[in-house]
């Protein structure tokens, strides 16, 4: 043993670019980094001076995996600095978008990036040969978050319905009533998917202490509104959220880190932080399912988080369908407002966690100010020190086989590297 | 005969354009069945060096690094395809091409000290030569499948180079700026989204690019008609195609004519 760095150089199955570097002095974890090389692209700074109807748009750009969530986290900010409301039609409008987004994003998630660790294999298509019947369901699955995305927001990647007071067009009730068999069959078929991943055999690992953090709202499971929630069971106000929620540069990343202010300690935000926190919030047949497998809350292992991503994507299916069955919406789907000088704030659920956006505006619609906290860059100090404390209870001579658990345990997180940028390689430093 | 070798590479970007190969849900067990996909970080562990028969590159160039690093990819890529608005011109991040990168690092970042970053964000084809440029914010699927395909086939692929309008005609999309008054870049920028914007009653706002031989002058002369002022048409073109060659220079035209206004 003694002194060595182990060094991943590319972090693999995650969205965007990182590494990882452990060092270990006499056998023992000495520092462990996640190292984003993500370059940056400065969307706070290139924001100011466009017109507040740009952002959407343009912020929908920073990730092509969860664009619904920077547009809903900016059209609800910008509302709250015009003081605009918006109808219960387009706030259903938005949840039915939102799951679009879930499914998808859950469902590549789970059968193509994160499957292959439990199963042994470098990738979902690799996968592929020996599980047809898993993969090619997650590819339905998958591609009904996509045709959501498609009817309600005109494509999937970067959908260009959104904008600030609800939607340029409403979709024809055909084109939503059509997709309902198919979503029928998910429904079943995202069942099955949450069973079939809850039979994976799992490390024995719990995080020591970990805060976890999520929007909550008092009548539904958090998406588009509400107040934060942690696990130490306080409530903060969206409006306090920078009070509480700090961002760090720290020198090996570019992302930024995140604390809180009042523990001086990371926390994680996400799938399992919303299922945690939100239990008794998942529709029915979710509910029913985590009783079944004996789903314990709170769960403390990070590698389990595929689950609550299942519990949320039956959940998201649920959801629309419930929305889809409804009645249509009619009429206007886009409030008018008066530009006017202000500040507004939003947090959002991304599938990968909270989502955090506050733009000052000026009275002839532009923006003067952006600030953008995306989850990632949040959990990162999170993921290090779980890092730290697995790496821990994993360490071996062999150096290959400890930066693939090292890898394992960041995909469970689903990191959005290059969201955070404003991150994945894996090294171990023995020094 | 073995099966052709195909790397994804990222650069700055958001991740969508590598995303779409993999919501081409219907054909991505075949595509992946014909050829041999050797390098996708996003979407595999396996990552072999090359020589490769297709590179796909996704991003700007806006790090010293990725300045060389482009480089090695275009010596190890026998066809270099780039993929995205990003990668064939700048991208949104391009914006920063007309403002003070080192303000802008100061204003996101408290100690900008760490990160090395180049001044301007320039697409591929300014650091190494390349086969074909895919565009789009995002690429259209079909559109990427069909350039592979064409490539394993030994055809040179292509893309049509029409404008929205065209698009809008054959849908029977009534005009948005006709009928409406909507500003929109359709007459000016290139198809591939098959019209999608004024479909959901909204101009189109360049996401594929300048089409061929568009006339921007007139669209800019036929926006400030109808009331928008010069820095409001400038800024429709400096979206995610900025530093694409015609509106740069016409978003330049607009602003230095603003300026002298003023």
């Amino acid at each position: 043993m003694g002194n060595r760095t182990i060094k991943v150089e590319t972090l693999t199955r995650v969205e965007g670019e990182g590494g990882l570097y452990v060092r270990l002095k006499s056998g023992a974890v000495d520092e462990v980094r996640l190292e984003i090389y993500e370059p940056p692209r400065l969307f706070e700074a290139l924001l100011r001076g466009r017109p507040l109807e740009d952002a959407p748009d343009i912020t929908a750009r920073i990730c092509g995996i969860c664009p619904v969530a920077y547009q809903m986290s900016s059209v609800h900010a910008l509302e709250a600095a015009l003081e605009v409301k918006i109808s219960p039609e387009i706030r259903r409008l938005r949840r039915l978008l939102y799951c679009g987004e879930w499914i998808e994003s859950h469902g590549l998630h789970m059968h193509l990036l994160h499957a292959p660790d439990f199963l042994g294999f470098d990738s979902g298509l690799e996968m592929a040969k020996q599980f047809p019947e898993e993969i090619n369901r997650g590819l339905r699955l998958k591609k009904h978050g996509n045709q959501l995305l498609e009817v309600l927001g005109g494509r999937a990647i970067h959908p260009v319905n959104v904008c600030v007071g609800g939607f340029y067009r409403l979709p024809k009730r055909d084109d939503f009533q059509k997709l309902i068999p198919d979503l029928e069959w998910g429904l079943q078929a995202a069942l099955e998917t949450t069973h079939w991943v809850a039979r994976f055999e799992y490390p024995d690992f719990e995080v020591n202490a970990c805060d976890y953090v999520s929007l909550w709202h008092p009548d539904e499971y958090p998406m588009n509104e509400g107040v934060m929630k942690s696990s130490r069971g306080d409530t903060i106000d969206i409006a306090d959220y920078e009070q509480e929620f700090e961002e760090r540069q720290v020198p090996h990343s570019t992302a930024l880190h995140a604390i809180r202010k009042s523990t001086g300690k990371p926390y994680l935000l996400g799938p399992l932080a919303r299922v945690n926190l939100n239990r008794d919030k998942l529709s029915e047949s979710a509910k029913q399912l985590a009783d079944e497998i004996g789903w314990e809350t709170p769960c403390y292992n990070p590698h389990k988080a595929i689950i609550a991503r299942g519990l949320e994507l039956i959940h998201a299916y649920e959801e629309v369908l419930m929305i889809l069955r409804g009645e249509h919406p009619r009429g206007n789907v886009r409030e008018a407002y008066d530009y006017q000088s202000g500040e507004g704030r939003a947090a959002t659920e991304a599938p990968r966690g909270t989502l955090y956006h506050r733009y000052v505006i000026d009275d002839e619609g532009k923006i003067v100010e952006a600030h953008i906290v995306p989850p990632t860059s949040q959990n990162q100090a999170q993921i290090e020190s779980d890092l730290k404390q697995w790496i821990g209870q994993i360490i071996s001579d062999n150096e290959a086989e400890t930066a693939r658990k090292c890898e394992n345990l960041v995909r469970s997180y689903d990191p959005c590297i290059s969201c955070s940028t404003h991150f994945l390689k894996v090294k171990i430093d023995r020094s | 005969m073995s099966k052709p070798t195909l790397a994804v590479f990222k650069f700055a970007s958001c991740d969508g354009c590598q995303l779409a190969l993999l919501d081409a849900e219907d054909q991505l067990l075949a595509v992946a069945g014909a050829i041999n996909i050797v390098n996708f970080p996003e979407a595999s562990s396996r990552m072999e060096s090359g020589p490769y028969d297709i590179a796909l590159v996704e991003g700007s160039i806006t790090t010293p690094r990725d300045a060389e690093r482009i480089q090695q990819i275009r010596r190890d890529a026998r066809y270099l395809i780039t993929i995205g608005a990003c990668a064939t011109a700048g991208g949104i991040q391009a914006l920063r091409n007309w403002g003070d990168t080192a303000e802008f690092m100061r204003a996101v970042y408290a100690t900008p000290e760490y990160i090395q970053v180049l001044d301007n964000s320039t697409p591929i084809a300014e650091h190494v030569s390349v086969d074909f440029e895919l565009r789009g914010c995002p690429i259209n699927q079909h559109q990427l499948i069909e350039v592979i395909q064409s490539l394993l086939a030994g055809q040179v692929p292509r893309t049509p180079r029409h404008s929205v309008c065209l698009d809008c005609k054959r849908r029977g999309t009534v005009c948005v700026t006709v009928a409406q008054g909507i500003a929109c870049l359709g007459p000016v920028t290139q198809s591939g989204c098959h019209a999608i914007c004024p479909s959901y009653n909204r101009g189109c706002y360049g996401c594929y690019g300048p089409a061929a031989q568009p006339n921007l002058i007139s669209l800019s002369t036929h926006a400030i008609n109808a009331g928008d002022s010069g820095t409001q048409t400038a800024h429709r073109l400096r979206n995610f195609n900025a530093y694409a060659t015609p509106f740069r220079e016409e978003s330049q035209r607009l602003k230095n004519q603003s300026e002298e206004e003023a």
